[in-house]
């Protein structure tokens, strides 16, 4: 190939990667709504700041499986972990100002999750799923075993959180801890944004697409998984100290089986793979669960499962194609 | 000692009778199928209801409690999981979590969410000793009925008609059908037989293990441990893998009651990076 045309295609790839990345007109309206809801419903504050740290959770499990195809069934692991380590920074004053605790929680998880990708990543789907759902049932062990450290089954209690930025001081209402963890969730979306559209991000496509084919092209499949894995793990670890800080109490089940499995209803009620399943979904699932506890609070979860089991049944594929089809809508005359 | 030995292997029978459907499911159809605890706790319901509300001899419940979830089994086997299984291991997990949540909620609502106990008959109960090891009534009942089951298993799969379409299933769907082995119809079986026995399990193992509206998630992680580390090929190796994890449990729990529950999972880490492919299963990858 002459050195031109080399240049050329070059510019080609560099303007259909920019083309992709570029912010939609569905996106803006998404971002509006979102800060709209700080300053018109000041009511709900409380469960928008849920909906936020869940939307932040599955976001992390999105990058996971949406972007690089691993099942992981104990992904609270790194939630919990996070949880119990911004937790434990507050309580003995490690580090007094919140926002700085978190970046340094972010850091920690992300180093757990460095250490457990080299565990997770070996094997089958059905090997992945045992090796997370183990690894998580573990932590959970170890928090409830070392009480001394984390208050075991009554939780880490006596969490005092200092003013954000030395400046804002958490306020009953949540109103502080929602602009708070929009916030977060914003700054980290963008980041999850900028990675999913590099080159990067494309190749972790190309790995899940085939990774066979993807090594056979000379994407090195391994270290690429090693690194989604463990940024997603420091995503996980800011949604759970994010949940710590502004509830400042933890308790287990920032570990349970059901906080990793209601995360795959989150996912799939707003579709894998898009950025975006995980945030709608978390707003979806949080309005429904209030919804249902409120009709039947100790029966909710019937619904969860039945919704699951319907959405199988007609197929994730087929939804997604309607959603996209949705969006094509959405977004005509954009190209 | 020895009686440890005894309640460990009475325990891991338990276990291989609960868990080798699943083996069964997996090895067979590569199917992730998490929902199998919930066929188990069916089991057990049903003797409670049957012994407890309607006065039948726990001897003649146990039968009941194969049925029941067998027929149960086969119905949604033939509904609603055969579309399931050719798609992604994603959906299979979402697919049976729900499922799973479904009978969680539906057994609270249904019988409660405190723990249920079965009326054993009075003859089974406490324990006599033999050479200084207490063995218990209920405990060596639960080792005969599963040991005969897991013979008659070995039997069964090794020896019959149906093991050998079984095992050609198992081998290469394709190849059998060609052969004119009605797979589906094999699978379908299977899976019922499989969920007949998780539920005679469960009415077994509601004495020991506890039975409530939570036991398929409590067990879900053992079913697991027991499949991946026995492998999928044959009765022998979950078998194996089952005694070697009741054992472990047991005995875990009994000397290091701080580290009991650490124990099975590392365990089970330990041998999934060990041996991906299970302790006792042949070298060949499926």
């Amino acid at each position: 190939m002459s050195g031109a045309a080399m240049q050329d295609l070059t510019a080609q790839v560099a303007y259909h990667l920019a083309r992709r990345a570029r912010w939609r007109g569905l996106e803006y309206v998404f971002w509006a709504a979102a800060l709209a809801s700080v300053f018109f419903l000041p009511a709900k504050h409380l469960i928008l700041n849920e909906i936020a740290i869940l939307a932040l959770f599955a976001l992390s499990l999105d990058l996971l499986i949406g972007y690089a195809g691993i099942i992981s069934l104990g992904h609270a692991a790194y939630f919990g972990f996070g949880a119990y380590a911004a937790g434990l920074i507050a309580k003995h004053g490690l580090i007094g100002e919140p926002v700085l605790a978190l970046l340094v929680t972010g850091l920690v998880v992300a180093l757990l999750g460095f250490i457990t990708s080299f565990l997770v990543l070996r094997g089958s789907d059905l090997t992945r799923i045992m090796i997370t759902l183990g690894f998580s049932l573990i932590l959970r062990e170890v928090a409830n075993r070392f009480a001394g450290l984390t208050g075991g089954a009554d939780g880490l209690q006596g969490v005092t959180m200092a003013p954000l930025l030395g400046q804002f001081t958490f306020d009953i209402g949540g109103h502080v801890a929602y602009m708070y963890s929009l916030t977060v969730l914003f700054v980290m979306f963008l980041v999850a944004r900028r990675i999913v559209y590099s080159p990067f991000g494309l190749s972790l496509r190309a790995v899940q697409g085939n990774a066979l084919r993807a090594a056979a092209i000379g994407i090195g499949v391994n270290w690429r998984l090693v690194a989604i894995y463990t940024i997603a793990a420091a995503y996980a670890g800011i949604a759970g100290a994010l949940l710590t800080q502004s509830t400042q109490f933890c308790s287990l089940d920032v570990f349970s089986f059901e906080r990793s499995a209601d995360l795959f209803v989150v996912l799939v009620l707003g579709g894998v793979g898009y950025l975006y399943g995980g945030l709608v979904g978390a707003v979806l699932f949080k309005i429904t669960q209030d919804w249902l506890a409120g009709l039947t609070p100790q029966y909710w979860q019937f619904w969860v499962g039945l919704t699951l089991v319907i959405i199988v049944l007609v197929g994730t594929e087929r939804l997604s194609g309607w959603l996209r089809a949705i969006r094509r809508l959405a977004f005509k005359g954009q190209g | 000692m020895l009686t440890i030995l005894f309640d460990g292997i009475a325990y891991g029978m338990l276990l291989f009778i609960l868990a080798c459907g699943l083996s069964v499911t997996l090895g067979l159809m590569n199917f992730i199928n998490l929902a199998h605890g919930a066929f188990a706790m069916a089991g057990g319901y049903v003797a409670v209801v049957v012994v407890n509300k309607l006065g039948v001899p726990f001897y003649a419940a146990l039968p009941i409690a194969f049925l029941a979830p067998a027929l149960l089994g086969a119905l949604l086997e033939r509904t609603i999981y055969r579309p399931v299984y050719a798609r992604s291991h994603l959906d299979q997990v979402l697919f049976t979590i729900g499922l799973v949540f479904m009978s969680v909620a539906a057994i609270d609502y249904v019988a409660g969410s405190q723990q249920v106990f079965i009326q054993i008959p009075p003859s089974l109960e406490g324990r006599f000793e033999v050479f200084g090891i207490g063995i218990g009534r209920y405990r060596l009942l639960i080792i005969v009925v599963c040991g005969l089951l897991a013979a008659g298993l070995q039997y069964g799969l090794a020896n019959t008609r149906f093991g050998s379409r079984l095992r050609a299933a198992v081998d290469d769907p394709r190849t059998a059908s060609g052969m004119g082995i009605n797979v589906n119809a094999v699978f379908g079986v299977t899976f019922a037989l499989g969920s007949g026995l998780a539920g005679l399990g469960g009415a077994l193992g509601a004495e020991i293990l506890g039975l409530d509206p939570q036991f398929p998630l409590k067990f879900m992680i053992y079913f697991l441990i027991v499949v991946a580390m026995g492998g999928t090929s044959s009765v022998t190796g979950p078998f194996l893998a089952a005694i070697l994890l009741g054992i472990g449990d047991v005995a875990g729990k009994y000397y290091m009651p701080k580290l009991g529950a650490f124990v099975i999972y590392t365990i089970m880490i330990v041998v999934l990076l060990w041996r991906p492919q299970g302790l006792f299963s042949r070298t060949t990858s499926r």
